[in-house]
């Protein structure tokens, strides 16, 4: 129809902090026409901690848990980014075991971190029992982190240099056990959701993404390759080891929210694929490089970024030679990927206001640091 | 058979005091402590950003108009439903010509936007 | 001075009946969904969580009720007992077992017997849009605004191939009256298939009975089409503000809403009280054997000591005494007649039940847009399409 008859008003409607999925604490303000989405501003802070800042009243190695407390639902990909950092300036290499593990720990990181995401999405979209099932399967990565660093969520699983700890009796077992079980469950996910004429519906063409928007907002991670941009760390810029495993880039082409489920649930597939690979062979022998009690980098600096669950995680450090921290900056996925929320919901409705924010994959933990 | 109306407006009667009087009842046993924070409308914890008392968009009127329209429409079907026996194929003709006016007008409100929603 | 008095009794237990089963609808919800959720779902309040909807009707009515500040205070309290009063009166005109013969009355299990039953019903849920838009209005919230715009615009909406559908098989039945409209399902076809009009001839209405419970589904706001109270957009929808007994109110409203109308669903297109197969072929032995089956099995786990927890201890054993006793009533000859038919009502009714949690269990929620275009460009034409054709083939078949 022709343009309203009369006037409406515009209606600024608060979304969150304290709204079901807005996620934590993310506060949108919407500017609405009927159900329409004129116009989003994000506001947040909610969560803010300081985490760069605490990091240069802290040696090297005392920063490395606060790191988990970022991204708390991939903490494991958190520590490699520091570590890996760290590592660059001091110029040493974590030893081929210890990269193994660090490969296959991650990578059960990105499918903890994924599921959560998949189950609170869903949730989002009004399905509400995929999260139980994803839930599920997310026990068992919480319980191999548990076996093997006491730890479940904010698992502190690396250390500058390698690993800690060595792998408990049955731990490739395990990865094993869940790899078989798990490429069912997705199947099964698929089956409730990817087929379902209704979660079609909800979430094609919405907060479309194209590969030029992702590039001047510098969006990464499965929203810039379901833009249909190729762009993956772990292939770009290897690190950890691998360039030795063989895996897909899961790309596709319309960058909606429909494609950034579905690039999401092949990348736990691929991430299936390479705990396989990295378990069958973990190499022998040490698992800590010689980096000493106290670690005190030269004066330099090193910025290094990896491939986390939502993007590029990009750690920049700088050491003035003593044992803590100059200055560590943080490039958290999150919070860049926040920045297109705007673009993406001009135009949308109230209820795709939701999905977007879903397919974002925040975790406003990292993104108010 | 005005004695089948009177059990429902004895029920509806208890309907409406059901809750009313479990409410005054229980006022005894309810806290009432209202402070002015608590009492304001909740807008996700944040002070709301303007008043839901705007105009609002002209789309759910078109709603309301439309269903009137066809609304009414159904319930005319519903006498010729209980006689269609007796008017047999006069009552379908009738019916016929009756649709295909409203077909008509939803065509031309399908055609003119009015179902697009949103 | 006797048919006052019944109807009075009657009224009595009808209300208390519905209020119970309102309240353990709340109960079987949250353990089905539970279960389809790989949880136990209600457990610490009674053995199996079978006294929670009690510890939720305690808490909530004891708790505070606020009334927001800029709320209009008139509105905002009648919109919950508005609700609440016309979901509970729906059920009066349900029929839920051919007449009998009690103290010399003839009367039936069901309040009243109106010869325009299903005007009644429809006129019943026009104005159950009322509590849920003033409701939302008169709290002044914005959420519960938009969720009150999207329920009325909704209800409206479904409304139309809900009466569409309801117009079908009153083609086939020609009348107004529920009880009629159930008797006239009597019968077999070839002794077996039952004469439900869902399976009537000349036309089978399941096209009519599907769009009839998508319309359903939309008029009690229940996922796929639960935008209203669409929890993940809009907090609680139109009843974000409402605490204490006015949240209670709704909630009543919503599952009495849907008890009436799976009954109406039942009488329309299921038969009614009517068995699935003949009685010659034992389906009177249904329930007596459901019964006993539920009760052996209660004894069996109750026998099992490693299956024992804290309450199972007691309950199982004397819920399986229970059920085992209940079953031989239904092989009373004297309440035989009024006891089976009201088990397949309840039995019907109670599926449809089961249908709409099972759904809730499933599907994701539709977008406002989708579903207005569902119901205008798909579910309205089509209703009107079956309609159309049913008439026809009906006059054809003379």
């Amino acid at each position: 129809m022709a343009d309203t008859f009369l006037d409406s008003t515009e209606l600024v409607l608060n979304m969150g902090p304290q709204h079901p999925s807005t996620h934590g604490v993310l506060r949108v303000i919407l500017k609405l026409d009927g159900e329409r989405v004129l116009g989003t501003e994000c506001v947040i802070g909610y969560l803010h901690r300081g985490v760069e800042k605490i990091a240069e009243n802290r040696t090297w190695q005392m920063f490395a848990p606060y790191v988990d407390r970022m991204d708390y639902v991939a903490a494991v990909s958190n520590g490699l980014g520091y570590c890996l950092a760290v590592e660059k300036l001091l110029g040493v290499e974590a030893p081929p075991r210890a990269q193994a593990v660090r490969v296959i720990l991650t990578e059960l990181n990105r499918i903890a971190s994924h599921l959560l995401w998949l189950g609170t999405h869903a949730l989002d979209i009004g399905a509400i029992t995929p999260l139980f099932y994803c839930m599920r399967e997310r026990e068992y990565v919480l319980n191999i982190y548990e076996k093997y660093c006491g730890a479940r969520l904010t698992t502190h699983a690396f250390r500058i240099g390698g690993l800690q700890y060595e792998t408990y009796e049955g731990f490739e077992k395990e990865c094993l056990e869940f790899c078989d079980l798990f490429e069912k469950k997705i199947d099964e996910y698929e089956e409730l959701l990817t087929g379902n004429r209704i979660w079609q519906q909800r979430l094609t063409g919405v907060g479309i993404l194209t590969a030029e928007d992702c590039k001047e907002y510098g969006v990464t991670g499965p929203m810039l390759r379901a833009a249909g941009v190729k762009w993956d760390i772990r292939k770009a810029q290897p690190y950890s080891g691998y360039e030795k495993y063989d895996f897909e880039i899961p790309v596709r082409e319309n960058g909606d929210t429909y494609d950034r489920y579905i690039v999401r649930m092949q990348e736990m597939r691929q991430s299936v694929r390479i705990v396989r690979q990295a378990v069958a062979d973990i190499p022998a022998g040490p698992i800590l490089a010689k980096v000493g009690k106290v670690i005190k980098p030269p004066v330099g600096e090193a910025y290094v970024s990896i491939e986390a669950p939502k993007g590029e995680l990009g750690y920049y450090v700088v050491s003035d030679g003593s044992t803590q921290p100059y200055r560590v900056r943080i490039r958290p996925p999150s919070f860049v990927n926040l920045q297109a929320l705007d673009k993406m919901c001009r135009g949308a409705l109230v209820a795709d206001v939701v999905a977007i924010i879903g397919t974002t994959d925040i975790v406003l933990g990292e993104v108010d640091r | 058979m005005p004695e089948g109306y009177l059990p429902i407006f004895i029920f509806l009667i208890c309907a409406i005091l059901f809750p009313l009087v479990l409410l005054a009842i229980f006022r005894y046993l309810r806290p009432s402590l209202p402070i002015p924070v608590k009492l304001e409308a909740y807008e996700c914890g944040i002070r709301a950003a303007s008043n839901a008392r705007g105009r609002y968009t002209v789309r759910f009127y078109i709603v309301a108009i439309l269903f009137v329209v066809f609304d009414v429409e159904t319930i005319f079907l519903f006498p010729w439903a209980v006689r269609f026996r007796q008017l047999a194929w006069f009552g379908v003709a009738e019916v016929a010509v009756f649709l295909s006016i409203l077909i008509v007008g939803y065509i031309w409100a399908y055609k003119k936007g009015a179902l697009e929603w949103v | 001075m006797n048919f006052y008095l019944l109807t009075l009794i009657k009224m009595a237990l009808t209300a208390l009946v519905l209020l119970t089963c309102c309240a353990y609808a709340v109960w079987v919800e949250r353990k089905v969904l539970a279960h389809i959720q790989l949880r136990p779902g209600p457990y610490r309040v009674g053995p199996h969580g079978l006294l929670q909807p009690l510890a939720d009707l305690i808490k909530l009515l004891t708790k505070e009720g606020i009334v927001p500040s800029y709320a209009n205070p008139f509105f905002y309290l009648l919109a919950p007992f508005l609700a609440v009063a016309l979901a509970l009166t729906a059920i009066v005109v349900i029929p839920f077992t051919p007449e009998f013969e009690l103290f010399g009355v003839r009367t039936a299990i069901g309040l009243t017997d109106l010869n325009i039953g299903i005007l009644f019903l429809l006129a019943l849920s026009s104005l159950g849009v009322y509590g849920i838009a003033i409701g939302g209005w008169a709290s002044n919230n914005k959420y519960s605004l938009m969720g009150s715009l999207r329920s009325s615009a909704q209800m409206v909406s479904y409304e139309l191939p809900l009466a569409m559908a309801i117009v079908s098989p009153l083609l086939l039945v020609n009348t107004l009256n529920l009880r009629e409209i159930v008797e006239l399902q009597n019968g077999f076809h070839f002794g077996l298939l039952p004469k439900w009009n869902v399976f009537a001839s000349p036309v089978p209405q399941a096209l009519g009975f599907v769009i009839f419970l998508i319309a359903a589904f939309a008029e009690t706001n229940r996922v796929p089409f639960d935008l209203p109270e669409a929890e993940s957009e809009l907090v609680a929808g139109f009843h974000t503000e409402y605490s204490s007994m006015m949240f209670a109110s709704f909630f009543m409203a919503e599952y009495a809403n849907i008890i009436t109308i799976c009954c109406v669903a039942t009488v329309l297109f299921l038969g009614g009280w009517h068995p699935l197969w003949p009685a010659e072929y034992g389906s009177d032995l249904v329930p007596v054997v459901l019964l006993a089956a539920a009760g052996l099995m209660l004894l069996f786990h109750a026998a099992q000591a490693a299956r024992r927890r804290k309450w199972d201890r007691f309950t199982f054993p004397v819920f399986g005494v229970l059920l085992l006793g209940l079953a031989p009533v239904f092989l009373i000859p004297v309440l035989k007649p009024v006891l089976i038919p009201f088990f397949w009502f309840v039995a019907k009714a109670g599926f449809l039940v089961f249908v709409f949690i099972w759904i809730r269990g499933t599907l994701p929620r539709y977008r406002y847009d989708q579903l207005m275009r569902f119901a205008w460009t798909f579910l309205f034409p089509l209703s009107l399409a079956n309609l159309l054709v049913t008439g026809l083939v009906v006059a054809l078949a003379g």
